[in-house]
């Protein structure tokens, strides 16, 4: 099997006495998504972070493409095609759709101190960034102000901006979140084109999607990882079926 | 945006309509307040590339300031009493040209502003607004305490200094020196502005952790911006000592940093011609109501309060949108 595109080891990151992640280990292979999946608190957003270079964990190595970046910046990890979507949206608002898709351009190319040509003109950016709008549907609105666009939009902006770091990984939390039934069957269709280009690291709550997607599933409770495995191993999973999918009566 | 464009070009071309009738008519005060308000205009277009680009609330330009107002002041007073600044390991000489001092006040200024915006720029928030306002205080009182270059009095330059091929001395030659490089300070800025690093700018000052989860690091364009900033600002210092031929430790108190941020408040934060327009509107309070009434500050307060409450573009935001009601 040849080596994991992404590999948490032995992460722990407290807060005050509160252990938000407990010695998860887990891996993302090449071509899959793996979904996270447990209940509200259980630590999600808090290792996504971590993967992402915004926090620091207190214990734990993560290795990207055979590379230790654990103590690299967050502009670092993304320099290296490490993508992440926001579970709030996290956008220049004042800027337009356009340029928030050229914005991911420039920060990819890592070519930001040059101060006299116009940044719009250059298509070695837009161009990209302009493909990158027309995959996930927003080459109408590239002029619209961001402000302006809708929660759904926002949501797909965010993935345009993450394909404009040519990623070798995506981490997306919880992208579906208030997308409605329409959006979200859209979006599961997209996230498995989106899958050819680079694995996905999936935070999600909509279960429909997730069984939908996940080659692997892991559950996180209480900041551990009670289980890894396929879509059909983690709907029979006893412990699971208790911790967090609990009387619903999946499947 | 038409309309701010035109608003931008109907200000640009008062400054310049202003001092000629003045000129034609000879009245030189009108002329050296129209020179005031293009030299104030630069130092705020210096700080409205950190503040309104970048959103760095700097209380501290008046460190840049004053750094281009002593640069000007010792090089000029050593030049008239014909005294080097230092004599080893190498001659250093005073100058009276305008040039050599605009240099030496922009190399200088932008590096007191890359080593104020290391330390500063690790904060933000209001914490960057008191550490900002703490080192512009650092050096008011040391140029207070300061004998060598006249301590609290300051320093008195007999001459204006000179420029290759123009007469200073005559206001409105100084006039138009001032308004060419407000001009090109201008155009620097615009382009900045629409440039990579102003993109990536103004992204980090929207959303920091979307300019960094694009593979931007946020502290170092920032860093950048100030020093460029304080540049600027600096530039402008040099320029108002030798219009007043004065400088003083006055140039690096608080109040300086604020009037600085007050030209950019009053005529719109971001906008590019704001400081113009609130440098303007500043000179032209100043004038009229400290004519008027020696609390002047009181006025100048509740046309600024009105400007955050009522009108958060400014005069250009306001007037522009005025124009053009479709934005
Ligand atoms: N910055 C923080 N400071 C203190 N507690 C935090 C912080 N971030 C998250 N937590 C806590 O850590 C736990 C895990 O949070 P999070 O990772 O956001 O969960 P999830 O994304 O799975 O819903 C929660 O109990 C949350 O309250
Ligand atoms: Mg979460």
């Amino acid at each position: 099997m040849t080596e994991p595109v992404l590999a948490l080891t032995g992460i722990s990151r407290s807060f005050g006495a509160l252990r938000a992640n407990d010695d998860i280990s887990l891996t993302l292979r090449a071509g899959e998504i793996h979904a996270l999946i447990g209940p509200n608190g259980a630590g999600k957003s808090t290792l996504i972070q971590q993967i992402a270079g915004a926090l620091k964990p207190d214990r734990g190595r993560i290795t990207f493409l055979g590379r230790d970046i654990t103590g690299l910046s967050t502009a670092s990890r993304a320099r290296l095609g490490l993508a992440r979507t926001f579970q709030i949206s996290a956008l220049a608002m004042e800027h337009t759709v356009l340029q928030n898709a050229v914005l991911g351009a420039l920060g990819y190319s890592g070519r930001v101190f040059r101060f006299f040509r116009p940044v719009m003109d250059d298509p070695a950016l837009v161009e990209p960034a302009r493909a990158a709008l027309a995959r996930t549907g927003l080459a109408d609105l590239a002029h619209q102000r961001t402000g302006a666009l809708s929660h759904g939009q926002r949501r797909q902006l965010e993935v345009a901006i993450a394909l404009t770091l040519e990623p070798r990984a995506f981490l997306m939390d919880e992208p579906m979140a208030g997308m409605g039934a329409d959006g979200s069957r859209m979006l599961t269709d997209f996230l498995r084109t989106l899958s050819r280009d680079a694995p996905i690291l999936l935070v999600e709550h909509d279960m429909d999607a997730v069984f939908a997607l996940a080659d692997r599933i892991s559950v996180l409770d209480y900041g551990r990882v009670i289980a890894t495995g396929s879509v059909d191993e983690i709907r029979a999973h006893p412990e699971v079926r208790r911790a967090y999918l609990g009387g619903e009566g999946v499947g | 945006m038409i309309a701010e464009r035109w608003l931008n070009a109907a200000l640009y071309l008062a400054l310049l309509a202003v001092p000629l009738a003045a000129w034609a008519l000879d009245e030189p005060f009108v002329i050296t307040l129209a020179t005031k308000i293009a030299i104030l205009a630069i130092a705020g277009v210096g700080l409205n590339l950190a503040l309104g680009l970048g959103g760095l609330v700097s209380l501290g330009h008046a460190a840049f300031f004053g750094i281009g107002g002593y640069a000007m002041g010792i090089l000029a007073s050593h030049a008239q009493s014909y005294t080097p600044l230092m004599q080893s390991p190498f001659l250093i000489e005073g100058t009276k040209s305008m040039p050599v001092i605009w240099l030496v006040a922009i190399v200088v200024s932008a590096a007191a502003a890359l080593v104020i915006g290391a330390l500063s720029l690790r904060t933000t928030g209001v914490y960057f607004i008191m550490v900002t306002l703490a080192f512009g205080q650092m050096l008011f009182f040391f140029a207070i305490s300061w004998p060598a270059y006249g301590g609290e009095d300051g320093l008195s330059i007999y001459v204006r200094n000179g420029f290759p091929g123009l007469n200073t001395l005559d206001p409105i030659q100084f006039f138009a020196i001032a308004f060419v490089i407000l001009s090109l300070v201008l155009i620097l800025v615009s382009r900045l502005s629409r440039s990579a690093f102003g993109l990536a700018l103004d992204g980090a000052r929207q959303n920091v952790a979307r300019a960094e989860t694009v593979g931007i690091n946020p502290f170092r364009v920032r860093l950048v911006a100030f020093t460029i900033s304080g540049a600027i600002t600096g530039l402008a210092g040099a320029l108002f000592a030798d219009l007043n031929r004065f400088v003083s430790p006055s140039m690096f108190s608080w109040q300086t940093s604020g009037e600085i941020m007050i030209f950019v408040i009053l005529g719109g934060v971001a906008r590019l011609y704001g400081p113009l327009a609130g440098a303007m509107l500043f000179i032209l309070l100043e004038h009229f109501l400290g004519g008027i009434s020696e609390f002047w500050h009181i006025y100048l307060g509740l046309v600024l309060l009105g400007v955050v409450l009522f009108a958060r573009g400014g005069l250009i935001g306001t007037l522009s949108r005025a124009a053009a009601p479709h934005d």
